[in-house]
């Protein structure tokens, strides 16, 4: 089913770099899945009010019991140096901790403002791992947006375990990036499948699931975001295996692949282990791509899954580009997606919403892929949209989601369609 | 440093967005990074706008901090009101950029951009998203609402609704109902729906009726200092209240109450038998001040509960809260009169009340420790002493003895 791959795909593709104003979420939102993910950390932000309504807007649920997320929010004293705002840090942690025993991992967050008044988390997380050890261990990441877009929250939090973890010398697979544990567990039995035994997750679903790493460590990347991770990774000596990202069935063939080849695993285990779940996958892609082939899509910036996605919904899919947008662009770990990415579309890094808006109401994409502050309007201009941060909230990697992954980009033109016969009437009321 | 789960308020700046969504021909340029922008999904997901709340943010980095944030603010000015044609902006940082100083209402004004530049003062560390709206609602009167000849026909102004509150476009549409059946005209309604040229004919209304206090108290006392335009006190939530209300209104304009109790429910749902059960049962109500007020009436008075407790999260309101907790009587001044930086200590209530009106407390034993203690505490905000005691009736009523 799959076409050759382009010569160069978009490898050298010229970007259009735009600087103004950037419509996206800054790395603070990678807790809302971060702390489901890992089960006994508490994430601990240090900023203003704006990061705790942020949160729990983002959150979008009314907290009913005591979450594992909080802000310490910052006060006149603590700015103007009346309080020593390392002391109110230590009370405000002692209070946390003593009230949750189950806390085993906590992460002091930094914000936008604690970066400005450059308030010293690391060495505050250092001195209350002191502390606490060995119950609690206290780690440290910036999730401002002055240096943090949306996913490159995540990228950061794992950022900082990676000096924490243990060392081995043992040839180990290390997988990189939150995926809900159902989809994990549906990566592990694959590899199982294939003999690759010996693998690990970071970031692991308990502070208990000892991770050690080593110059005998490969990983894999389960996310594109993740470059500050695999920089860290490989300072510690584990080489990183490159591979277009698990997103349908082919991308899932090919990473597979390019753990298998390393792992030496024959050939034809590859092709038996692979072909039940691949089918499935294609078939169930099959069924959304009736409503996706031949259609055009326009991609804003959100969350770095841009480039892998709009490989998947043009090569497996039968969709057009017109533009791709990325808050960022990291040729190391996207070379194999631009790669197969056919030439064609404008690719962007960075943005000016409105000279961007201005460019996907000229182009009139059949689907805009875009932030929940543009859907709604866009929307209202006649544009079928797709909300982005679904797709980081929604299971969509590996076979058994790709028909999912597919779906949600069809559900959208599928439900203009149904609900056609009531325009005019569908205008907004304002 | 305060350890915060949940936050019923925003940053102030939220607040000034829900009052230059609710407007149109307003623009609100915002120097703040780029994560601020969440707050765009207020607006569009949780109020489900089909547009973009008016704002620019000028989303600087942490690349930026070290050179020019004044020019990329002037740049996002000018862009934006080349873009979106404004007839007036309001210019103002949000908690980071606060933190910068790079004070954003002297550099607009410095720019000449050929049309009103408001500028806003929201102390982040401070403040919050109540102080938002109802700061920024009174800077875009100061500077807008021009005096002007009244209306021939008796107009009223309604002041206060905003983008994201609860049932504020509902409680429009009632109250023209009810001013238009005495034979009151509508003249503006603001933030909601007005333009900055309605905000400058503002001064033609003969009355304001002030709908939340917590959003336009400040403009509503600036319009009666400015423009001699008396404003409402009572605030026409609830059947009790709603009476009360058309009664001031009668005696503001001189013209008969009218009220047409066609549309009007509640009376006879509280008489009905499935609602015999609700009788006694405590409850305890919290809030933000006004909605509270009218709801310890509504459920002593006419839903027959006994309020075991009161409290609100704006501090702002804890005074009168905690003075219709303890005598049943509302203090008519809600809102800080005096804008700078220095706390207030509140003088107790009861030093206030004069014998002969005090009444029975609105509850029915001691109002809760926490519900006191929800409005009281460090004072992080200003505290004005109230003004006279106005003629609210009295939150206590004989409860009409039936089984």
């Amino acid at each position: 089913m799959n076409a050759p791959a382009p010569a160069l795909g978009c490898t050298n593709t010229p970007v259009l770099k735009e600087r103004g104003q950037r419509e996206v979420f800054c790395g603070l939102t990678g807790i809302i899945w971060l702390h489901r993910k890992m089960q006994d950390a508490f994430f601990l932000v240090v900023g203003s009010r704006t990061c705790a309504h942020l949160l729990q807007s983002a959150a979008g649920v009314m907290i009913f019991a005591e979450p594992r997320f909080g802000t310490a929010i910052l006060e006149e004293k603590d700015l103007a140096g009346l309080a020593d705002a390392q002391t109110e840090l230590d009370r405000e942690v002692d209070r946390l901790l003593s009230r949750r025993p189950d806390i085993r991992q906590l992460f002091l967050v930094g914000s936008c403002p604690s970066e400005v008044i450059k308030l010293d988390l690391h060495r505050a997380a250092e001195r209350m791992s002191v502390k606490h050890a060995p119950h609690v261990r206290v780690l440290n990441y910036s999730g401002s947006g002055i240096e943090t877009t949306f996913t490159q929250g995540e990228d950061a939090c794992l950022a900082s375990m990676v000096p924490t973890l243990g060392a081995t010398a043992e040839k180990e697979l290390l997988l990189v990036g939150a995926l809900p544990d159902v989809v994990e567990d549906q990566a592990m039995a694959l590899l199982a499948a294939l003999g690759i035994t010996k693998v690990r997750c970071l970031p692991a679903r308990r502070s208990a699931d000892a991770l050690a790493i080593g110059p005998n460590t490969v990983f894999a990347l389960l996310q594109p975001f993740l470059g500050d991770t695999h920089a860290a990774l490989t300072r510690r000596g584990a080489r990183h295996i490159p591979a277009p990202f698990p997103f349908g069935a082919e991308g899932t063939t090919l990473w597979l692949q390019a753990i298998a080849t390393e792992f030496g695993v024959d050939p034809d285990l590859f092709a038996k282990v692979t072909a039940a779940p691949r089918a499935r996958a294609e078939k169930a892609v099959a069924a959304a791509t009736q409503t996706l082939s031949g259609k055009s899509i326009f991609f804003f910036p959100d969350s770095q899954l841009e480039i892998p996605l709009a490989r998947f919904l043009t090569r497996e899919c039968g969709m057009t580009a017109i533009e791709v947008g990325s808050p960022f662009l990291h040729r190391d770990l996207l070379g194999p997606d631009l790669a197969l990415l056919a030439h064609g579309p404008t690719i962007s890094e960075g943005q000016d919403v409105d000279k961007q808006l201005t460019r996907a109401r000229a182009a009139r994409a059949d689907l805009t892929v875009c932030g929940l502050g543009l859907a709604n309007p866009l929307e209202a201009e006649g544009m079928a949209t797709k909300w982005a941060i679904e797709l980081v909230f929604t299971p969509v990697h590996f076979y058994e989601q790709a028909g999912d992954l597919a779906a949600l980009f069809a559900r959208p033109l599928r439900r203009r369609a149904l609900l056609a016969p009531l325009a005019p009437d569908m205008e907004a009321a304002e | 440093m305060k350890l915060t789960l949940w936050t019923y308020e925003g940053p102030p700046h939220v607040g000034a967005m829900r009052v230059a969504t609710a407007m149109k021909g307003l623009h609100y340029v915002l120097h703040a990074p780029q994560g601020d922008t969440y707050a765009d999904l207020l607006f569009t997901m949780i109020e489900r706008r089909d547009h973009r709340p008016p704002v620019t943010y000028t989303t600087f980095q942490a690349r930026d901090l070290g050179g020019d944030t004044a020019t990329l603010f002037k740049t996002a000015c000018q862009d934006a009101v080349d873009r979106f044609a404004p007839e007036a902006i309001i210019v103002g940082a949000s908690c980071t950029a606060e933190l910068i100083q790079d004070n954003p209402a002297g550099l607009a004004g410095s720019m000449n951009l050929g049309l009103p530049v408001i500028a806003l003062d929201l102390p982040s560390y401070q403040r919050k998203e109540g102080f938002g709206t109802d700061e920024t609602f009174l800077q875009i009167v100061r500077h807008l609402a021009q005096p002007c000849a009244r209306t021939e026909q008796i107009t009223a102004n309604l002041i206060g609704p905003t983008a994201l509150g609860f049932r504020h476009r509902d409680d429009i549409t009632e109250l023209t109902r009810l001013l238009s059946e005495m034979g009151i005209g509508l003249n503006v309604v603001a933030p909601m729906g007005a333009r900055p040229s309605d905000i400058a004919r503002l001064g033609a209304a003969h009355f304001n009726v002030l709908m939340y206090p917590e959003h336009a108290e400040s403009a509503a006392r600036w319009l009666e200092t400015n423009f001699k335009q008396p404003y409402t006190k009572t605030v026409p939530i609830g059947v009790g209240a709603t009476r009360d209300f058309l009664s001031e209104v009668s005696k503001i304009t001189g013209l008969a109450p009218k009220t047409d109790t066609t549309r009007l429910r509640l009376p006879w749902w509280t008489r009905s038998v499935d609602s015999t059960y609700l009788t006694g049962k405590r409850v305890f109500i919290f809030g933000d001040g006004t909605h509270v007020a009218a709801a310890a009436r509504i459920a002593r008075e006419e839903m027959g509960f006994e309020v075991a407790g009161l409290g609100c999260f704006n501090r702002e309101m804890a005074r009168p809260i905690r003075a219709l907790a303890m005598t049943g009587m509302l203090t008519v001044a809600m809102m800080p009169s005096i804008r700078s930086g220095s706390l207030i200590r509140a003088t107790p209530p009861c030093a206030r009340i004069s014998a002969g009106t005090r009444s029975n407390a609105i509850t029915a034993t001691a109002p809760a420790a926490s519900a006191i203690r929800a409005c009281s505490g460090v004072t992080t905000s200003m505290m004005t002493p109230p003004l006279s005691i106005s003629a609210m009736p009295r939150l206590t009523r004989a409860v009409p003895i039936w089984a």
